[in-house]
């Protein structure tokens, strides 16, 4: 049986339509992989003398066990975001002579042989391995491998608990901010007990029985779960959500453009996947803090460039990068209904130019750090709305790959093509160049003016570029039409 | 008024739809008749301007519509799913295309509201995006949405498909008003030689790209039609 379930993947696997497009994307996740396991690998081989250096007085052993408590909560932070369970397509096997029971334990077995459980191995295999060399007992080293064993399997199952309900995550993203706080501030060292917990583990081989017990309870939770759901009308069958109407009057101000932009505000709110988009723009403004804080790079004003451009132009990146990829799901209704393109174009522009006031009011703080940097952002935010906006208009006319609005956005390679790889030169790189010219000739207050000016340029020849930019997309409407209606 | 001249689809040298002059007068409700693959959608895709033509071009009220935008604010069209914004609710639908077609809020309300019958209840206030609409009752909100803003030509590809009996019966009469009293072009595909018999005045049977009947409905055209989609189906068992 389990030979035929392999064989249905396998096809489906190498059948699928878009086998051949996405091979560049899944070599790229290839090399991605490769390249952690072997940081993991690095890590599980020097941990110990690593380890042995920093804490000379304490046994690396202890030292791994105070926090191994960590690794856990950050696994179920990252493992929410990146690891799904693995769907094997039931609906056409429910009519035919399998019994639920070999479905059901067939898709949770195969959890169990995810990279990211494999990955976990590539450190604790080695770092076990030099234990047993430096002389630590066998048994004690083989019952707290199977130890790390269970609870690397135990993660993977409670994950797909989690995975359920938002509210697990949001609780586990808490109590790691919490814990963190408390250990940074002293008040009170939650790895101290873990710590404890995990050398009793180490100490009595016996007890290994106990994570063992509970690998065995969230393998039966999910069975039980996974097994109820196996029916057309449980979670086969999509749940649909109540709708709430909202207007979004306020847009009305915007005239003939209005009901555009109600329809991305709509969109970006009720789609799991612009609405994550959003929500990392927001993430990301913070990431001004690593570039502010740290004085090196203040002396570097072109990485202050980079800060600026990104900070303000995070959402014109993200959202407008996958233009018009967003409405793949109804072009071919946009592009016959009652819409001049010409619109289209511009109801979006609208949109990422807002957002681009919006982020750049939201980085006003950032003057604490001196009104150069306030400057700098206003310039970047002026070369954003300028030059930024109509180029990533003008490179998203690529995009022909339909977008499905409610899958996450991470590790989502679908609607990836050349578009979003090409994006990042001429967005990022091309005001770092225009500042750092100016700036070598004379000073930072001349190079943020002509920064800033080249943008206030662009703003005015908007018409202009607009128009090239429509017919750019008029020419690829077809392509776009029929791209946008294959399945991925 | 449209009309077709020297049209081709060619896909790699695959002719997939060849009409060289076909006239469809204003205000005619018009049926497109043939199997799978005849090239019914095809041809309705061109008529949008979805895809490009090989040769030819087809032209409505004056606009070649592969040149021009401007047949847009006259025709609607009903396709198939991808033509609805799943995460809209029926009304928010009605009232963006309303929008769109120069209509506001309250003449969308009055338009629907002639509805309700063919609505059968389970559209309007049901706090249910459209994603989560049964097949069925996508396509009824999708049909109304094509009938907003008094359009000239309205376009609608197998709308009998995944209807009830019920809903079929009252979408014909909606249909035959439209031509008969409002003097709007209603352009129909189906594959249901009866349905497409009872609503148009003239039916085009399309085979394989080409036009091979070109029929004014009377009471002997469903019988006609069915003797030539009969006799193929029985030349197929005798070559088998």
């Amino acid at each position: 049986m389990i030979k035929h379930f392999i064989n249905l993947e396998w096809k489906q696997f190498f059948r699928s339509s878009n086998f051949g497009k996405s091979i560049a994307i899944k070599i790229f996740m290839g090399f991605m992989a490769l390249y952690l396991a072997g940081v993991l690998l690095f890590i599980g081989i020097f941990l110990f003398k690593a380890l042995k250096k920093l804490f000379p007085e304490i046994d690396p052993i202890v030292v791994v066990n105070n926090y191994l408590v960590y690794w856990i909560l950050f696994e179920l932070v990252f493992r929410y975001f990146m690891q799904k369970l693995p769907v094997l397509n039931i609906k056409p096997l429910l009519i035919l002579p399998i019994s639920r029971q070999k479905i059901t334990n067939y898709v949770l077995t195969k959890s169990a042989l995810s990279p990211f459980n494999i990955l976990s191995l590539f450190w604790i295999i080695p770092f076990c391995i030099t234990l047993l060399f430096k002389g630590y007992p066998g048994v004690n080293v083989l019952s707290w491998f199977i130890s790390l064993l269970s609870i690397v399997l135990i993660v993977n199952f409670l994950n797909f608990l989690i995975n359920k309900k938002n509210a697990y995550f949001y609780s586990i993203l808490g109590i790691l901010v919490i814990a963190i706080g408390l250990e940074y501030y002293k008040i009170f060292e939650i790895s101290a007990v873990f710590g404890d917990v995990f050398n009793m583990l180490y100490n009595n081989p016996i007890l290994v029985l106990i994570p063992m017990g509970l690998l065995t309870l969230v393998y039966y939770l999910n069975y039980k779960n996974l097994k109820g759901l196996l029916f057309l009308d449980a979670s086969l069958k999509q749940k649909s959500e109540e709708a709430k109407t909202q207007d979004f009057a306020w847009t009305n101000r915007f005239g003939e453009m209005a009901p555009f932009l109600q329809l991305d505000l709509k969109l970006i709110w009720r789609n799991k996947r612009p609405r994550m988009t959003v929500f990392l723009s927001i993430i990301f403004l913070l990431y001004g803090l690593y570039f502010y804080t740290q004085d090196k790079l203040l002396e570097i004003p072109i990485i202050l460039v980079l800060a600026g451009i990104f900070i303000t132009g995070i959402f014109l990146s993200n959202f407008g990068q996958f233009i018009p990829s967003w409405d793949s799901s109804y072009y071919s209704m946009m592009m016959s209904q009652n819409i001049p393109l010409r619109k289209y174009l511009d109801s979006k522009a609208t949109l990422i130019i807002f957002s681009v006031v919006v982020l750049f009011l939201l980085s006003t703080p950032y003057v604490y750090f001196g009104w150069e940097i306030l400057a700098l952002n206003f310039s970047c935010a002026l070369y954003n709305i300028g030059i930024n906006t109509p180029m990533v208009l003008l490179i998203s006319s690529m995009n022909k790959k339909r977008i499905d609005l409610e899958k996450s956005p991470m590790m989502n390679t679908q609607g990836m093509s050349a578009a979003q790889w090409i994006i990042v030169f001429p967005f990022l790189g091309l005001p770092m160049l225009i500042y750092t010219i100016p700036y070598l000739l004379s000073n930072q207050l001349i190079a943020t003016i002509v920064l800033g000016v080249i943008g206030i340029i662009g703003i005015l020849f908007r018409n202009t570029l607009m128009n090239k930019i429509t017919r750019l997309y008029r020419s690829k409407k077809y392509a776009m039409v029929a791209g946008f209606k294959e399945q991925n | 008024m449209i009309i077709t001249s020297n049209l081709s689809k060619k896909y790699a040298n695959n002719t997939v739809l060849n009409i060289e002059s076909l006239e469809i007068p204003k205000g005619q409700s018009f049926g497109l008749v043939g199997n799978n693959g005849a090239g019914k959608t095809t041809y309705f895709s061109l008529l949008l301007d979805l895809i490009q033509p090989t040769t030819g071009n087809i032209t409505s009220n004056g606009v070649v519509v592969n040149e021009s935008e401007d047949w847009k604010p006259f025709t609607s069209s009903f396709i198939d799913e991808s033509f609805l914004i799943g995460y809209l609710t029926p009304e928010e639908y009605f009232y963006f295309i309303g929008e769109l077609r120069g209509q506001n809020k309250a003449d969308v309300d009055s338009l629907t509201s002639k509805f309700e019958d063919f609505f059968n209840g389970e559209i309007i206030g049901k706090k249910k995006y459209l994603r989560d609409l049964s097949k069925g009752n996508q396509k009824k909100a999708g049909i109304v949405a094509a009938l907003i803003g008094n359009p000239e030509v309205i376009i609608l590809d197998e709308p009998f498909a995944n209807l009830d009996p019920t809903t079929q019966i009252r979408l014909k009469q909606i249909i035959k008003d439209l031509a008969e009293k409002q003097g709007v072009t209603v352009l129909v595909s189906s594959h249901d030689l009866m349905h497409v018999t009872d609503v148009c005045e003239r039916i085009v049977v399309l085979e394989k790209g080409n036009v091979i009947k070109d029929l004014e409905t009377n009471p002997t055209t469903l019988k006609e039609l069915e003797a030539h989609f009969g006799s193929s189906a029985i030349a197929y068992q005798e070559e088998e």
